[in-house]
């Protein structure tokens, strides 16, 4: 029991507490252990839970669309009830997920195992997961070389405009303007259309081929048109740092543009730009499913999560899962990478975190 | 530590920004406006004057961090210009005012100091830019733990002290202050103001003192410059100029500093200037301090009186100073 004069008093009771020892008040003083830039936003980003399982998610379906295609005994392509010289097996169309064609079923009754469809197949007899694997791929490469393409011009582009300032900056921004005015989706199919035909000729024979002409006239696509939207933020960034003062002890230093660009004004807009490239991504795999819906995305038997999506609105009441399963891959990778962009916003700006 | 040797020469230096006034129509805004002055090896030259007179542009121009409208400035003996450039850049930094962006937040603060070092590549390899870093931050009194840590974890006054480094890292000769200490409060100025003091007589620093803070100038000032609206009015010794000064402006500008002792403070007669500095694109005509000065005649509207020599090393430009003292 305390001692106390009276029950309610707030006096301490000075046998509660010990000295220190010196390795506690050690502890105490200690400084952080120093590290580096990225090794510090690595583990600041590592606490982040949500961004944290968005990179894993992320991870692992693009591993999972490289690797899944080639153990997988179906191909994207192959209409499962077409065997050359008989008469098409309607049995394989439009299967119900784990359900089996006849043919399977009399070889399951002979007791073979027969891979299971997991996702059933749709209206042309071809394995749906499959076609969902490939589509996931096809998407996820848009989206990223698409937002690289956008990334690299943009950067270029507005660093420059907004570092020399003056009538460059006048004539790259109206430049801007013109392009920001055209309606985009017009332009867009227009040079899809107007660009597919020689391109096609140039690929025949490539590696390239296999993609498809328009997959890459997508890319240039948005190589010419979507930079702009970045560029105008980074210029826009870039203009308000360059007046900082370590910009001027950079140049009392005797630096000059190019360091300053890429020591100074470029890490300090890091923030907008990996926000911009996330939210790109998504724009990309957007656009890209629109264009394959009017069928000037993808060429045919290949799948894209926007193309797999269009083509189930036609049996959206009969196959609702058909509709579900690419929208939620689509809304899966959107959200992951939205988040994971803001985890490493978070984790890479040392203003932030103290 | 003083030399006779000149190091640094300010010929009729002018900066003028052209300023927007509609489509196609510009307006030169003067902010130094014809200033001459030479500062001798080893002393500190004190540039004093009010917010907005071209003070820091001033010290901006002689780095040539802006390219001077006209005018030279002679470093050593050469005019500096593209030739001379890279050279003059290791031998003249500047230590900036504001010492929370002045530091980029993306660097460490080693590799803030060593970037000078990088830009020149001063160095041969990674040891000794280390080592260097580190015999900096010794030299104003950071520690070595210091080094690979961000700008923002440390404080205004050690933020400068890491802005000092950097100006020091390429051993120059000659360092334009810009107001080093008038963001920092008043206990953390004095240890940065002897810090000052101290990198002079170890390393034969020559600095030019841009401060409004005249107590400050006047400690560490050999000899102080008045500035008013791009002009130099009045420069002179630092004993001389706080004695006997000439030029009204800076008579109203000293009789503002506060005294410690309430006796003597009594006894002051502060020159109160009525009215605002003119802003610097329509300068008045002739002297630009006529419309605030008590001693104003005609002829001060006609022309800008010369910056002449009245006594030995006391340069004056005012056209009554004769009647005035």
């Amino acid at each position: 029991m305390l001692n106390r004069k009276k029950p309610f008093s707030i006096q301490q009771d000075l046998g509660d507490f010990r000295p220190a020892t010196d390795k506690e008040k050690e502890y105490l003083v200690q400084m952080r252990p120093s590290t580096t830039f990225f090794r510090d936003g690595v583990k600041r980003f590592m606490k982040n839970k949500v961004a944290l399982v968005s990179f894993i998610i992320i991870i692992l379906i693009t591993l999972g669309c490289i690797i899944i295609p080639f153990f997988w005994p179906y191909s994207y392509d192959a209409q499962l009830g077409v065997t050359p010289g008989k008469p098409v097996d309607s049995s394989f169309k439009n299967l119900k997920p784990f359900q089996y064609g006849k043919t399977e079923l009399k070889r399951i009754e002979a007791g073979e195992k027969v891979f299971p469809h997991v996702f059933g197949t749709d209206s042309a007899g071809r394995d749906y997961f499959i076609r969902i694997v490939y589509g996931t791929r096809i998407s996820l490469a848009v989206g990223f070389f698409a937002s690289i393409i956008v990334l690299v011009i943009g950067l270029t582009v507005g660093s420059i405009s907004g570092y020399f300032g003056g009538k460059v900056d006048l004539v790259i921004m109206r430049i801007v303007d013109i392009i920001y005015s055209l309606p985009d989706m017009l332009m867009v199919i227009l040079l899809a259309s107007v660009i597919r035909e020689p391109l096609s000729k140039i690929l025949e024979g490539s590696v390239m081929e296999k993609i498809g002409s328009n997959i890459i006239s997508l890319f240039i696509v948005f190589g010419l048109l979507y930079w702009v939207s970045m560029s105008r933020q980074i210029r826009g960034q870039i203009l308000s740092l360059r007046e900082q003062e370590y910009v001027l002890a950079a140049r009392t230093a005797g630096a000059k543009g190019k360091w300053v660009i890429t020591k100074h004004l470029l890490p300090n807009c890091i923030s907008v730009i990996i926000i911009s490239t996330a939210l790109q991504i998504p724009s990309a795999i957007f656009t890209e499913s629109y264009l394959s819906f009017l069928g000037l995305g993808v060429n045919a038997p290949m799948p894209s999560l926007g193309s797999l999506a269009s083509d189930a609105l036609n049996g959206m009441y009969s196959y609702p899962e058909r509709l579900v399963i690419p929208a939620v891959m689509i809304s899966l990778i959107v959200l992951s990478l939205n988040l994971f962009g803001d985890g490493l916003r978070d984790a890479f700006d040392p203003k932030l975190n103290g | 530590m003083k030399e006779d040797k000149i190091l640094v020469e300010v010929n009729h230096l002018k900066q003028y920004f052209d300023i927007n006034m509609g489509l196609f129509k510009t307006k030169p805004l003067k902010a130094v406006d014809d200033i001459s002055f030479t500062i001798k090896k080893g002393e500190t030259l004190g540039l004093v004057g009010e917010s907005g007179c071209g003070k820091t542009t001033a010290g901006r121009s002689i780095l040539h961090l802006y390219k001077p409208t006209s005018g030279e400035v002679i470093y050593d003996g050469k005019k500096v210009d593209k030739s001379t450039m890279q050279e003059y850049r290791t031998k003249a930094t500047m230590v900036f005012q504001d010492p929370y962006s002045s530091l980029n937040p993306r660097m460490t603060v080693a590799d803030i100091i060593a970037e000078p070092l990088d830009i020149h590549k001063l160095y041969s390899s990674k040891e000794e830019r280390q080592e260097r870093v580190l015999e900096l931050m010794g030299y104003v009194g950071l520690n070595s733990e210091h080094a690979a840590r961000y700008a923002h974890e440390f404080s205004g006054g050690q933020r400068q002290r890491i802005g000092i480094a950097r100006a020091l890292a390429v051993n120059p000769e000659f360092i334009v202050c810009d107001e080093p200490v008038s963001a920092l409060d008043v206990s953390i100025q004095a240890q940065v103001i002897n810090m000052f003091d101290e990198l002079q007589d170890k390393l034969g620093l020559t600095y030019l003192f841009i401060a409004h803070d005249l107590l400050v100038v006047r400690h560490i000032s050999d000899r102080i410059a008045v500035m008013y609206l791009g002009k130099m009015v009045e420069l002179a010794s630092a004993e001389e100029i706080y004695n006997h000064p000439l030029h009204p402006y800076s008579q109203s500008l000293l009789s503002s500093v506060p005294e410690p002792d309430p006796k003597k403070a009594r006894a002051n007669q502060r020159i109160v200037l009525s009215g605002d500095i003119p802003s610097p694109l329509n300068a008045p005509s002739g002297c630009p301090f006529r419309t605030r000065c008590r001693f104003a005649a005609a002829k001060c509207a006609e022309s800008m009186p010369d910056f002449k020599e009245v006594s030995k090393g006391h340069f004056v430009a005012c056209h009554r100073t004769a009647e005035i003292n």
